[in-house]
């Protein structure tokens, strides 16, 4: 300890950390995508045929009966896996025991699978219907598109009534307690008490999922249900043009899939709202807004 | 006249697996009176606190609170009880408050909705009736600023008052108190103390499972020693407190008054 420490202070210059990995990482990547793009580019493909077929209307209603398809397969899945989780969790063995056998089944086997045997479901059931009252021939019931959604909803059902229960098991039990000591019936508990705060742990897998099922919906072409995949396959069929129906698939695709993410990510901040005592973090359009004021104020 | 006892134990036990955590319990208890449950840890109080609403359902042994047999119903045959499905049982429940030592607030529900939220969906109350009576109680635990925040923005002292006026709000005849204060910081142990001492002169039913000996002294109407599965000692506090017979009643409060 000198004195001259304490009076003379060194105006320290700050050298800041040197990120070389980034800078290998970006410049290897930058040259792998202009090879790409270089291969595509001179590869035969007629991207004007791409930007004539993208909204072709067999292409588009294709890309309908692919929404609709994952909505609704979705809608059917959540609605069983909520159903199923519970039953799993119940004390009563032979509904649990049912539900166990419904998630060992259609966990495992193959999606696959399940959509042909849906789609040749009338080589068992011939008829379908309530007797005397509605009855149809089951191949005139199970379309192609009824039997993909009962294949691709079923298989959700299974894997979502997963996600349900680790949900519903996340839960503190005291909660639980608390409800049934005030006398609250066991739905009552479940649907007002647990499932709303199970909400937090089950949102995130379901988004991950939706998104799953976006592209699962392309096995449907297998039974010749007209998504998007099949009707693109269809066209290429006619006119050769391979490559060009498949890029505008992926173009499709890729564009539902930003949608869906951009829906997860507003959905899973309103249920992460009054979870933590500390603000939600900014949204991205919020960064880029606050980027811009907060410069200008600055200079 | 002989007044029938509000709440009758009659020979409780449980049993865990192998495990046997309630040996033959018999606890009578009247209306109004308060009474204290000590012991060391797990000589099976809260199993007892529990076993008394079905929360855990007893091994053998019969519960009778008022005129209901807990988890059956009277039929003809006096000698006949016949065991009822868990939605008779919430009915039943309904009927008995508790309040948990780690107070089990609703989280992702306001203060007020809280509390009229078992009032609304199992009395039917409509929202304006269930608002007010919540109002009341919240200003009796003297919270009413603070209906519209959440349990997390509470303290827990105020987390537990809130608690207390949740079970309120159902009317019970009987109140449940499971270590009420034992998840409490030292200086918010009082107002929660404060509060049911209020309970207590007003005339409630009170079984209250404590390790605050001051309390059951200035409060209970008896005192309850229990150790190993089984009520060991009981009698009023001079007596159990100030006076105990049983070596075990004894060495338990050696260590607790030190
Ligand atoms: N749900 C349960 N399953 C198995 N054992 C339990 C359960 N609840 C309590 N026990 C056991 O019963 C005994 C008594 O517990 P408890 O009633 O909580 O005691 P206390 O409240 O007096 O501390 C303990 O040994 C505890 O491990
Ligand atoms: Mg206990």
């Amino acid at each position: 300890m000198t004195p001259t420490q304490a009076t003379a202070r060194i105006t320290y210059r700050i050298v800041p950390v040197k990120h070389w990995a980034r800078w290998i990482a970006a410049i290897a990547t930058a040259a792998v995508l202009v090879w790409i793009v270089a291969s595509f580019a001179g590869a035969q493909i007629d991207w004007p045929t791409v930007g004539e077929y993208f909204t072709f209307p067999a292409i588009v209603s294709g890309m309908g009966i692919t929404v609709a398809l994952t909505v609704v397969s979705m809608l059917i899945g959540i609605a069983l896996g909520v159903l199923v989780a519970v039953m799993r969790l119940s004390s009563n063995p032979v509904v649990s025991g049912i539900a166990w056998i419904y998630v060992w089944f259609f966990r495992g086997t193959p999606v696959y699978l399940q959509l042909l045997l849906w789609f040749n479901i009338a080589l068992v059931f011939p008829v379908v219907g309530i007797p005397g009252l509605i009855e149809g021939r089951t191949v005139d019931v199970v379309s192609p598109f009824v039997a993909a959604i009962l294949g691709l909803g079923l298989n959700q059902g299974a894997y979502t009534s997963e996600v349900v229960r680790a949900g519903i098991l996340s839960v503190d039990e005291g909660q639980g307690e608390a409800a049934k000591a005030l006398g609250l019936p066991g739905t009552a508990t479940m649907r007002t008490v647990v499932l709303p705060q199970a909400m937090r742990v089950i949102l995130p897998p379901i988004g991950n999922e939706t998104i799953g099922m976006l592209k699962t919906t392309s096995l449907a072409s297998a039974i010749g249900a007209s998504e998007v995949l099949n009707e693109a396959q269809h066209v290429y069929l006619v006119n050769n043009m391979i490559m060009e129906l498949l890029i505008v698939s992926g173009i499709w695709y890729l564009l539902a899939v930003s949608v869906l993410s951009v829906i997860q990510y507003y959905v899973e901040r309103r249920f992460a709202k009054g979870s933590s005592s500390k603000a939600l973090p900014l949204t991205p359009w919020q960064k880029v807004v606050w980027f811009f004021t907060s410069r200008r104020s600055v200079a | 006249m002989s007044i029938q006892p509000l709440v009758q134990l009659e020979s409780i036990t449980k049993n865990f697996g192998p495990n046997e955590v309630l040996k033959g319990v018999d606890l009578e208890v009247s209306s109004g009176e308060v009474v204290c449950i000590l012991g060391p840890s797990g000589s099976g109080k809260s199993t007892l606190l529990r076993c008394i609403n079905f929360i855990e359902q007893p091994t053998s042994g019969l519960v009778f609170v008022g005129d209901e047999v807990i988890g059956h119903r009277r039929t003809e045959d006096p000698e006949v009880l016949q065991q009822v499905h868990e939605n008779a049982i919430a009915r039943q429940r309904s009927e008995i408050g508790m309040v948990f030592q780690r107070f089990n607030l609703f989280p992702h529900m306001t203060v007020l909705e809280n509390i009229t939220h078992a009032p609304r969906l199992v009395r039917g109350h409509s929202a304006a009736v269930a608002n007010e009576a919540a109002m009341a109680l919240l200003e009796k635990v003297g919270l009413a600023d603070r209906a519209a925040a959440y349990p997390r923005q509470l303290s827990g002292g105020q987390q537990q008052r809130v608690a207390i006026a949740r079970a309120l709000a159902m009317e019970p005849r009987l109140m449940l108190f499971d270590e009420p204060t034992s998840a409490l910081d030292p200086e918010l142990v009082g107002e929660v103390l404060k509060v049911m001492k209020e309970l207590a002169a007003g005339g409630l039913t009170m079984i209250v499972v404590t390790h605050e000996i001051g309390f059951a002294r200035e409060v209970a109407d008896r005192v309850v020693f229990m150790d190993g599965g089984v009520i060991v000692e009981q009698g009023s506090p001079a007596e159990v407190i100030g006076n105990p017979q049983n070596p075990r009643t004894r060495a338990f409060l050696s260590r607790v008054l030190k």
